[in-house]
């Protein structure tokens, strides 16, 4: 199939970006997305242009480095999948797609479609951790963890850290990916004794990165490779309004 | 005087880990804030690693090319990872563990290191848990388990097909913890591009700025590399599109060895190629063989639609060829059979390379309920990639490069030739010999990093008196001049060839030559071939860009490059091997029934590689092997 893609360049965060136009001919369907821009950048090479630089790594849906809105939607049209997993199958011949980096205050640009998520990072450090050392731990089968809440557990924890939840948000909330981890640890009798100082400063830190608050839209839900439920924003308002109300943390 | 002295302590086998500990000395609790340590990878060996030493009280600093550090690729295993805790009760046991992991490397690899992996492996289970990793439970609310190949136990503990992601994610939240409390600072979007050496010990690293293109200096008292394996040099591999050889091959070029690059493990679960335009092959967790079965059309002209093939048409070769372990045997044999089965020309698909792992028996038995509660995202990630639906019609699959057994040599230690320069999980030799078993890998590198390096690194440096130095040092200046003259140089070669063009033509020779199946005349045509395509690469490189940006093609010719060194060492390597074992089968030491014919009184040895100069052949060294606990015997799984 014949495509033509307007693709985000920016040469860095200082700079001024705009939308270029490539017409790509001769796309398999059977190629992932991001094939599709390999053979783009082999052939912006070739005439000694520089390739579209993007975030990419294990080319599998658990990374979560590949991060671009495809046609208004993080990750492309296809539900839970990434942009690495999403297939030119999706598209028809002589389609017009548009390619942008993930728009959201604390995400700036770097480069093309490459962004700065440092700030996932600095609320995982936030909070996001049993305190736990490394040896001496009890035997694991010495707590029992009903299996529906392993599961659960298991199914928050699946977060993949990519960003299209604060992408799609119109605040560009990090609701989601936080809820997530709080979600988990909540869930489970090794995160609770920091149960409740972690939701306060988790959020305290998401607040402070300039991520919005949650839309109620649910766009995050829909966006999310990861399959990860709102549900777990629900458990994360129950658990911050806990806290405030209980915790003895000033 | 050989370099080579493993430092496997005395005394029987399940004592020596206890006493050595006894014997290592200690650095005290308040020196421990006087010390920096790098570590280079942020995978499950780097963060849990560099969290332990946090932990305890040094000063570390981690390094990474992702933009995060829980990106790296261990995030992506799937299956499981090992431990003798024989919850099931089946008769498991760390010697079980021990014993089966040296079988499963084709008797290959250093028993003490093998022992201590599996003594600790229960260590990490609650570990993890205690991080708050979701293991699958029973209903009961104990922590369930499945089987992996090569075993007769089930010892695999998992998490849905997503066990690497979640082990990764508890190793990232303990790093995440020590980054919050200052012992730990994290630089990601940094690529180690070569390693400085003073007075003979590794004491710092240049590394690259991959948002500024500028070159930084880090020194320490250690440096810990945990860069993972170097399966890209066959360019189509399930490792990341970024996973590369560069910061160990650096370390070799300065003084390390190289061991054992020959064994590189080819999975037989893979999703197959199709296009020229394939940039890396995904992997179907070997857990599915528990309840997938391999099969192939018994007739070679049956190209009748594989619902449609009844069963008496059907040979199910593993189960035939291996009737103790059936599905289950361990990786190396059951890609070899695959690839028989297809140069036959038994094999599925458009290309004939492929075979049919088949879940029919295992929906009608358990329903498809039980088995997408097993396997779902793997089924999921199937459709997405092929569009077919793998609970109605069988999967396809093909053997695809994996992991790789070889790696920088340590000793007992994880120390490598150079003191001070540690390696961990995937990127050092030691533990898997010449063929890895399924969810061993996921329990080797947190072995390395929770409980062994924080041991011996700590003896190094109490027993060892580090002079005070800083990066203005003349040794940091020297390679920092080298390494900036070697961007330099990608960017001014200005040829007419992308660094992609290139990776794909070595990763073609690599996998005719020095894939399932090697000779001696297909090996030396390998060497001459990577010779002339490296020669071809200094002289017709298109870098495009400038040295002081992001530039992801300057990022790719750096690593494409030392690709196109390694590739021919390891050609060497499989070469001077004048035997099958695991992984490596020469084509020219094979049984009557087509099975690896290992030659232990001639090879029962590590092979170290030392560098002699870019125009000199390397010297190959011997480590022997002493196996005084198992008996070496030919490896049947029948």
């Amino acid at each position: 199939m014949k495509l033509t893609l307007h693709i985000w360049r920016q040469s860095k965060t200082e700079t001024k970006g705009e939308f270029k136009t490539y017409e790509l001919p001769d796309v398999s369907e059977h190629m992932s997305f991001l094939e599709m821009l390999d053979v783009l950048n082999e052939k912006l090479i070739s005439q000694n242009e520089e390739p579209v630089a993007f975030d990419h790594d294990c080319r599998e849906g658990i990374c979560g480095s590949c991060s671009m809105m495809i046609n208004g939607q993080a990750h492309g049209p296809d539900l839970e999948t990434t942009a690495c997993q999403l297939h030119m199958r999706k598209f028809k011949d002589g389609d017009d797609v548009w390619i942008e980096p993930w728009r959201a205050d604390a995400f700036p640009v770097l480069k093309d479609l490459v962004v700065d998520r440092s700030a996932f990072d600095r609320i995982m450090q936030a909070g996001a951790f049993v305190s736990v050392n490394t040896g001496n731990a009890p035997d694991a089968n010495s707590t029992i963890v009903p299996k529906m809440n392993a599961d659960l557990a298991f199914d928050a924890a699946t977060c993949i850290g990519c960003g299209a939840c604060v992408a799609a948000c119109k605040n560009a909330s990090a609701m989601l990916f936080v809820s997530a981890k709080v979600s988990q640890y909540a869930l489970l009798p090794q995160g609770d004794p920091e149960r409740k100082t972690r939701v306060l400063r988790m959020v305290a830190q998401m607040d402070k990165e300039g991520f919005g608050g949650c839309s109620n839209t649910n766009e995050c839900e829909a966006a999310c490779p990861a399959g990860i439920s709102v549900n777990n924003i629900a458990r994360l308002n129950r658990e911050y309004f806990k806290a405030t109300l209980t915790s003895r943390e000033s | 005087m050989s370099l080579l002295q493993s430092n496997v302590p005395e005394g029987p086998i399940a004592e020596k880990w206890t006493r050595h500990k006894n014997e290592l000395k200690l650095v005290a609790p308040n020196n421990k804030r006087k010390y920096e340590i790098l570590v280079i990878g942020t995978g499950l060996a780097g963060a849990s690693a560099a969290a332990s030493l946090g932990e305890l009280g040094y000063n570390v600093k981690t390094f990474c090319y992702q933009d995060s550090a829980r990106r790296a690729h261990s995030i992506a295993a799937q299956g499981g990872i090992n431990a003798a805790k024989n919850y099931p009760n089946d008769g498991d046991s760390v010697w079980r563990l021990f014993y089966d992991t040296v079988k499963g490397g084709d008797y290959r690899s250093r028993e003490a290191n093998v022992y201590r992996l599996a003594e600790v492996s229960a260590n990490i289970i609650d570990q993890c848990v205690a991080q708050g990793v979701p293991f699958a439970r029973e209903y009961g609310g104990l922590l369930a388990n499945r089987t992996f190949g090569g075993a007769q136990v089930s010892r695999t503990f998992y998490a849905r097909g997503q066990t690497g992601q979640q082990l990764l994610l508890g190793a990232y939240s303990a790093l995440m913890r020590q980054v919050n409390k200052g012992k730990v600072q994290n630089f990601a979007r940094r690529e180690m591009l070569d390693l400085v050496n003073i007075d003979g010990n590794a004491r710092g690293v240049i590394v690259r700025n991959m948002v500024t293109g500028k070159l930084e200096r880090y020194v320490g008292d250690a440096v810990l590399l945990c860069t993972g394996g170097y399966g890209n040099a066959y360019y189509l591999s399930t490792n990341a599109m970024g996973c590369n050889v560069t910061a160990a091959w650096r370390c070799y070029k300065r003084g390390a060895y190289y061991a054992n690059p020959c064994y590189t493990q080819i999975h037989p679960t893979c999703i197959p190629v199709s296009g020229d335009y394939q940039s890396k092959l995904t992997l179907m967790s070997e857990s599915l063989r528990n309840d997938g079965r391999v099969w192939v059309p018994k007739d070679v002209n049956d190209k009748r639609s594989p619902e449609q093939i009844p069963e008496a048409d059907r040979d199910y070769y593993l189960e035939r060829r291996y009737p103790a372990f059936g599905n289950m045997v361990p990786r190396d044999v059951a890609s070899r059979a695959a690839k028989e089965r297809c140069d036959e020309g038994f094999g599925v698909n458009e290309s004939g390379r492929a075979v049919y792992l088949d879940f029919k028996r295992a929906i009608a038995e358990q329903g498809q309920k039980a088995i997408e509660a097993k396997y779902g995202n793997l089924f999921h990630m199937y459709r997405k990639i092929t569009n077919e639906n793998p609970y109605e019609v069988p999967m396809k699959i093909y053997p695809a490069v994996h992991y790789t057994m070889g790696g920088l040599w340590v000793d007992y230690n994880l120390q490598s030739t150079i003191p001070g320069l540690y390696v961990l999980g995937e990127a050092n030799f030691s533990d898997h010999g010449a063929n890895r078993l399924g969810a061993s890998a996921l329990m080797q590198g947190l072995a390395d990093g929770y409980f062994v390096a924080p041991y011996t690194v700590g003896h190094h440096l109490a027993s060892n008196k580090l002079e005070k130095v800083d990066t203005n040092n003349p040794a940091f200046e020297q390679v920092e001049s080298e390494v900036q003259g070697r961007i330099d140089k990608f960017l001014s070669i200005n040829g007419s060839r992308s660094v992609d063009s290139f990776h794909r033509e070595l990763g073609l020779v690599m996998w005719d030559n020095c894939g399932m199946a090697r000779n001696a005349a297909g090996l030396q045509a390998a060497i001459e071939k990577i010779q002339s395509i490296r020669w071809e690469f200094w002289e017709n490189v298109h870098v495009t860009g400038s040295g002081h940006q992001l530039n992801m093609e300057l990022e790719k010719a750096g690593r494409v490059a030392d690709f196109l060194e390694f590739g021919e060492l390891l050609a060497r390597d499989a070469l001077a091997r004048e035997e099958s074992c695991g992984g490596h089968f020469r084509e020219e030491h094979q049984t009557p029934e087509n099975e690896a014919k290992r030659d232990d009184e001639n090879f029962a040895h590590v092979a170290a590689w030392e560098y002699q100069g870019d125009d000199a052949e390397p010297t190959r060294h011997q480590e022997e092997l002493n196996f005084e606990n198992v008996k070496l015997t030919q490896r049947s799984y029948k």
